[in-house]
């Protein structure tokens, strides 16, 4: 006993309780970053695959036995008694008790889509193979099952015939095909021909404000009213184009049961996807599951952003990006070479330094709150006087839009990329510069011609890990541009063809927003954990690329300065 | 070559540039040289100037809270619309500062040019004919009400309409009269005495009027007036007797206040009365106040009613609120003194929007206050003779002043902040309705009546709250974390751990704010045992395992090298955490009766789900990254000849971390901690979504906070361009950009004198 104690005693002097507490530090830190790392791509992941629709009974507090039919999101284990308080019938001998998570979708049959059912009272889950999972335009998933399909209200297939699944999948893949064609008329001829008829309008009121009068006034608004007759007679074709097609994705309907017998009839035009998960293997689940995937990345949301894709929000961010990049690479790179090379080293530029370092730890939404006043209220505002006073008093600059938000992100962006500059400009071993200049080139020359091709891996790297940071700030844009819903994209056919002045979506803010602002959280989440992935993998890209670009320079330059 | 010899013979022509081309090309390489010396610098300083431009835009922004109110005479002229044989009983200004209105004895209302005096345009009171003018009334300036209280019993009411068109693109503003109790006199006192003092106040359903009879009766008028489709107004009408005030005492002023419920009178001999009037037949006898400051000679209820500006003979200028006590009963108490005018307060004219009012006396000075913010703004001398009325437009930027020598002055106002003071923001302030001063954040409500409520407190309170506990549990975890990469950890394991840092410090925080208040505010809060075992059971399990290790034959210790001790705790940890939260529930039932959440709320305490332990993890988690790698570099730069030195006189690597390498790199460590502090005191999205954002004052560990910056977020689009609430915002930017700034700097400057104390070790 004496010697055991003594030890302990020993083993405490020795300071190794405290060297494993310090690396039970270091473990914790590794377990919760991919922790959190795993937690966010199993759940987003796990959005994608077609889960199976279980069939069941339960009783609920006043002892009725209701069917219930649904994806199982998931179930936690709670104590008894707080079941007993909401009224359920739980034997007494047991403390705890299990509940499930049901994903019932029909919302607009049962008007609730996600519910809590107790274990005890549930009867045994059957997955019957014709359960059919519907993804809808509007209110969310339907689960049900198949009873016949009607093409102008006549039944043309019954479950149970021969065709009748092929005919279900036939007639949902030509509503999805006719429902994009839709989709292309009005954005692309309808939006090409709303945006003609806006800038003539914007003409015309130039016209009244530039002061022309008589004949030249008489000319140009003839002209106009030219152009306009056209742009009408377009339009009229294009909408008998359009009525057309809308006419005819109204021909078919999808009669369905839900699981307590109800018949519910699905119109043809709303159905995204009709699918048998019960049925299907996991080949095809693996099939469904890219596509689902693959859908996600390309399309548009729908449903107050909580289905669908975040194609926009994507889209938004990389444009937004990359305007940035185009601003604050010159700049940064100019400015780190300034007080590299150019500027008097002294107290005053060691001061200068330290602020402009410091600046990459000024909170974010001061950028924001900065961006707000100056780019857009005051510059923004300025623009507007000076450039668009035809569409005044609607704003064109003079409110948060794409060029603001890359703006203010390029300031915030400002201070990473000049100090990484400026270290790679640093690490230049001083020979190679002496060299050049002893060979007789300018400063200049040694400067652009030697100095910085070297340290342009410094300024990919600077560059890198500013897009990185830029993609995930999300405080700052909520003031200078981002939008929940943006109508169109900040890139497309129409003149000017980059619209600097549209409102964008982004990623983060996607994530905010859908995560925090929509109605139903439970809908919400499993979007939100794959957004989140999207993004968490982006920019965890682009900080590995950095690193591999900073170790391999740091690598040449060792070699280089021996 | 070949081609050189050929030509050998005759004079070789030179592929060098001659005298002329290499003059030129000197020039132009230094016009080239020159271009990039100037543009370079150019550019940098435009950078460094844009980065500065930060700073000053923020204060340029924030200025104008600071400047001091003032009042500048542009105009006195005098004017039909009043003179000596009636100087008139009200003056108002209408919102675009072009018209005023006057409403005279005789029973007119002149509206005239606010420029010139010019009257443009003359309409009628309600008059009684074979009736005097006895007594007249106002209710708050933005009802607009005026009242006329004749010899015969009844009452006259009108109020200034203005409508806007825009003819020709031009605006213009064609004032009228509105007759809300028809357009002839309505009786008031049955049995025709005439009215001394007359009160009225537009209420949410009806119009309220007091008023003191010739022989000292009191009565109460209720109008609800309702339009019926043929465009006749319908008044119904009930009057109400109430209690008359003791023998003997005059009335000098009254008012209503808009809830019908209670009225304030003032005597002759310094006192106020105040009457509850919520039910007009039964109205017990009023509560009397010594006014303490002198006879009182002019009172008004300030915008929303719920506070009145009372001036007295002796100058004196305070604010009196309706406080409510714990039996629900209002009582008049004085909150606010003022500073004092020099002659006897004649008139009290409040603003239309807000807790200000102007006030005038008889030695012509001019004075305007602010509620909220216990602010005597300004005190000019405009006249030498007494000021009868004060009109201050809608906008609060143009003053009409009327003297006794029926001169008009017009004076341009420039008051555009008076709400922000340094007692507003930063103390206690007694708020309308409150029972007692508090620091409340309530910037914007529904309702221009509302009072805004600006204290920063809260929301400091709240910054400090978040940034505390995410230090507390950042701290520990990040500087240990340094102290075993950096010392103890073998090489290879650093190289993973490093970029996994780096990793964890670029998440985007809109991601560990979803985590925080979607996945982890739910799970802590149905997990609670858990999270307080895991707290408790992790040190003690790393501890154990360290233990029993140093127990294992040597054999088998000697298959792991030193610096691997974190990969064995790695299944430990997962497997205690996991073990928590399977045993949490069990736990919940033995000891909680079944819930914790529920217990807690049994023992007083507050839980909200999205608390201040949600944001202390969440960004703490943020705050780890920063923390470590400053603090590893310090660590890990200790030069090694003084940890070899020390190893070799014998110490322990434990005694030489703690003797040798923490003192070395303390500074270092101090640096890291407040770069963790900085990034923690200005995260936004974390806090925004991992807490309820109610802006309360406490350091409960289980509820929520509201930070400087998340409110910016949410506050910042919404609030009107130059208003005082988007000022404070800039300010609330300023003091972030300010204190972040601050510490980055301290600790950088910190960190340099760390790095050249290295280089000369």
């Amino acid at each position: 006993m004496k010697s055991k104690s003594n030890s302990f005693t020993s083993w405490y002097k020795s300071g190794a309780p405290w060297i494993w507490l310090n690396g039970g530090a270091v473990a914790l830190s590794m377990v919760m970053v991919v922790g959190l790392l795993a937690l966010i791509a199993v759940r987003g992941f796990g959005h994608f695959w077609p889960a199976d629709i279980l069939q069941t009974t339960f009783v609920d507090q006043q002892g009725q036995r209701l069917p219930v039919m649904g994806e199982a999101v998931r179930s936690e284990v709670i104590p008894a008694v707080i079941a007993r308080d909401n009224g359920y019938a739980v034997p007494e001998d047991q403390p705890l008790v299990t509940r499930y998570l049901i994903k019932q979708g029909n919302r607009d049959v049962t008007s609730r889509d996600f519910m809590w059912y107790l274990e005890t009272g549930m009867d045994e889950w059957q997955y019957p193979e014709e359960a059919l999972a519907i993804e809808r335009r509007e209110w969310g998933n339907y689960y049900g099952f198949p009873v016949e399909i009607r093409e102008e209200g006549k039944a043309v297939s019954h479950y149970g015939g021969q065709d009748f699944w092929q005919q279900l999948e036939e007639r949902a893949e030509r509503s999805v095909n006719l429902h994009r064609e839709l989709r292309r008329i009005e954005k692309t001829d309808i939006g090409r021909i709303n945006n003609a008829m806006e800038r003539l309008r914007l003409q015309e009121r130039r016209l009244q404000l530039d002061g022309i009068s008589g004949a030249e006034l008489a000319e140009a608004e003839a002209d106009i009213a030219a152009r306009r007759a056209e742009l009408d007679a377009q339009y009229q074709l294009v909408k008998a184009e359009r009525d057309e097609i809308v006419k005819q994705t109204k021909r078919d309907q999808l009669v369905t049961t839900t699981a307590d017998g109800k018949e519910v009839i699905i119109p043809f035009e709303k159905i995204v996807r009709v699918s048998r998960p019960n049925a299907m293997g996991v080949l095809a689940k693996s099939g469904q599951y890219l596509e689902r995937f693959w859908e996600f990345l390309t399309d548009e949301p729908r449903e107050a952003n909580t289905e669908g894709g975040i194609f926009p929000a994507i889209f938004g961010t990389v444009t937004m990006v990359i305007v940035m990049s185009i601003i604050v690479t010159p700049f940064g790179v100019l400015a780190a070479i300034y007080l590299r090379e150019y500027a008097r080293q002294g107290i005053v530029l060691r001061l200068i330094r330290i602020s402009v370092y410091n600046l990459a730890g000024v909170p974010s939404i001061v950028y924001g709150v900065f961006g707000l006043g100056f780019f857009v209220y005051f510059l923004g505002g300025s623009i507007d006087q000076l450039f668009y006073p035809e569409s005044l008093p609607a704003p064109t600059f003079g409110t948060p839009g794409l060029f603001w938000a890359s703006l203010t992100l390029a300031l915030l962006t400002l201070p990473v990329v000049i100090v990484s500059t400026e270290e790679g400009l640093a690490r230049i071993p001083s020979t190679i510069r002496q060299g050049s200049l002893a060979l007789g080139a300018t400063k200049a020359e040694t400067l652009w011609k030697v100095v910085v091709p070297l340290a342009t891996p410094a300024m990919m790297t600077g560059l890198i890990l500013a897009i990185a940071r830029a993609a995930g700030e999300v405080a700052p844009l909520m003031l200078v541009g981002v939008v929940k819903l943006a109508p169109s994209l900040p890139v497309d056919g129409n003149y000017p063809y980059l619209h600097l002045d549209q409102k964008i979506m982004h990623l983060g803010f996607h994530v905010y927003d859908v995560g925090f602002q929509s109605p139903s959280v439970e809908a919400a989440r499993p979007l939100v954990y794959a957004t989140s992935l999207v993004l968490v993998m982006l920019i965890i890209i682009l900080n590995i690329a950095a690193i591999k670009i900073r170790n391999n320079l740091r690598e040449k330059y060792r070699s280089a300065s021996d | 070559m070949s081609e050189l010899l050929s030509n050998a013979g005759q004079k070789p022509p030179s592929l060098m540039p001659n005298a002329q081309q290499r003059a030129r090309l000197r020039r132009v390489r230094n016009i080239r040289d020159g271009i990039s010396r100037y543009g370079v610098a150019a550019a940098g300083m435009a950078v460094v100037g844009a980065l500065g431009l930060i700073f000053f835009y923020l204060f340029s922004e924030v200025f104008p809270l600071l400047r001091s109110s003032s009042l500048e005479i542009d105009k006195r002229y005098t004017s039909s619309a009043v003179t000596s044989v009636d100087p008139g009983v009200h003056l108002t200004l209408d919102r675009y500062e072009e018209i005023g209105a006057s409403f005279t004895r005789q029973g007119s209302v002149n509206f005239f040019r606010a420029e010139d005096g010019q009257v443009f345009m003359t309409k009628p009171m309600p008059m009684a004919d074979q009736a005097e003018l006895t007594a007249t009334g106002t209710s708050t300036p933005a009802d607009g009400l005026v009242i006329y209280g004749f010899s015969d019993g009844r009452i006259g009411v009108a109020k200034p309409e203005y409508a806007l068109s825009y003819p020709n693109d031009k605006r213009l503003v064609t004032p009228g009269l509105g007759y809300p109790l028809g357009e002839e006199p309505v009786v008031l006192d049955e049995q025709g005495d005439a009215l001394r003092h007359v009160a009225i106040q537009q209420g949410p359903n009806a119009i309220y009027v007091a008023a003191a009879t010739e022989d000292k009766r009191l009565l109460l008028g209720v109008f609800s007036a309702r339009a019926s489709i043929l465009g006749i107004t319908r008044v119904s009408q009930d009057v109400y007797p109430l209690p008359s005030l003791p023998e003997g005492i005059g009335v000098t002023a009254m008012q209503l206040d808009r809830t019908g419920r209670h009225l304030a009178i003032a005597d002759d001999q310094a006192n106020l009365y105040l009457f509850d009037i919520s039910r007009p037949d039964k109205v017990r006898p009023p509560e009397k106040v010594p006014s303490a400051r002198g006879r009182i000679t002019a009172m008004q209820f300030l915008v929303g009613t719920g506070s009145l500006a009372v001036g007295t003979d002796a100058g004196k200028v305070s604010q009196w609120f309706l406080v409510r006590d714990e039996d629900n009963r209002y009582h008049l108490k004085p909150v606010r003194d003022f500073k004092a005018l020099p002659g006897k307060v004649t008139t009290i004219a409040p603003e239309y929007n807000r807790r200000g009012f102007w006030v005038g006396d008889d030695r012509g000075n001019v004075a305007a206050y602010y509620g909220t913010s216990s602010r005597s703004l300004l005190m000019k001398s405009v006249t030498d003779t007494a000021v009868r009325h004060l009109a201050i437009s809608p906008i609060n930027s143009r003053l009409l002043v009327m003297d006794e020598k029926q001169q008009i002055l017009s004076a341009d106002v420039w008051n555009k902040h008076p709400e922000i003071s340094f007692s507003s923001l930063w103390q206690k302030v007694w708020y309308e309705g409150r029972s007692a001063p508090e620091y409340i954040w309530q910037a914007s409500s529904g309702s221009d009546a509302s009072e805004a409520k600006m204290s920063l407190v809260p929301l400091s309170i709240g910054t400090l709250k978040a940034a505390l506990f995410a230090m507390l549990f950042a701290i520990p975890l990040g500087i240990m974390g340094a102290i075993y990469s950096a010392y103890f950890m073998t090489p290879k394991l650093r190289g993973y751990v490093k970029p996994t840092i780096e990793i964890m410090e670029a998440l985007p925080t809109v991601i560990l704010g979803f985590l925080a208040g979607l996945w982890l505010a739910p799970f802590i809060e149905n997990h609670l045992p858990a999270t307080f075992s895991i707290l408790f059971l992790m040190p003690v399990m790393m501890l154990v395992i360290a233990f029993a290790w140093s127990r294992l034959p040597t054999a088998l210790r000697a298959k792991v090298p030193d610096g691997w001790e974190a990969v064995i705790l790695v299944l430990p940890i997962i497997l205690t955490a996991w073990a928590s939260v399977a045993a949490s529930p069990h736990v919940e039932v033995l000891l909680f009766d079944g819930s914790m959440r529920q217990w807690f709320t049994d023992q007083g305490i507050s839980y909200d789900q999205r608390n201040a332990l949600v944001v202390g993890i969440a960004m703490g988690f943020a705050v780890i990254p920063t923390i470590f790698s400053i603090a590893e570099d310090a660590l890990f730069n200790v030069p090694r000849h003084l940890t070899q030195g020390s190893l070799a006189l014998g110490a322990t690597r434990w005694q030489t971390m703690v003797g040798v390498v923490l003192p070395t790199a303390s500074p270092g460590i101090f640096s890291a901690i407040m770069m963790g502090f900085g990034r923690a005191v200005g995260e936004t999205m974390i806090v925004l979504m991992a807490t309820g954002n109610s802006p309360i004052v406490n350091f409960n560990i289980f509820e929520g906070m509201r930070t400087l910056s998340a409110n910016i977020a949410v506050e910042l689009p919404e609030t009107a361009v130059g208003s005082s609430h988007f000022r404070v915002l800039f300010l609330a930017a300023l003091a972030l950009l300010a204190l972040t700034f601050i510490v980055n700097t301290l600790a950088e400057i910190v960190r340099q004198r760390l790095r050249r104390r290295y280089s000369s070790l």
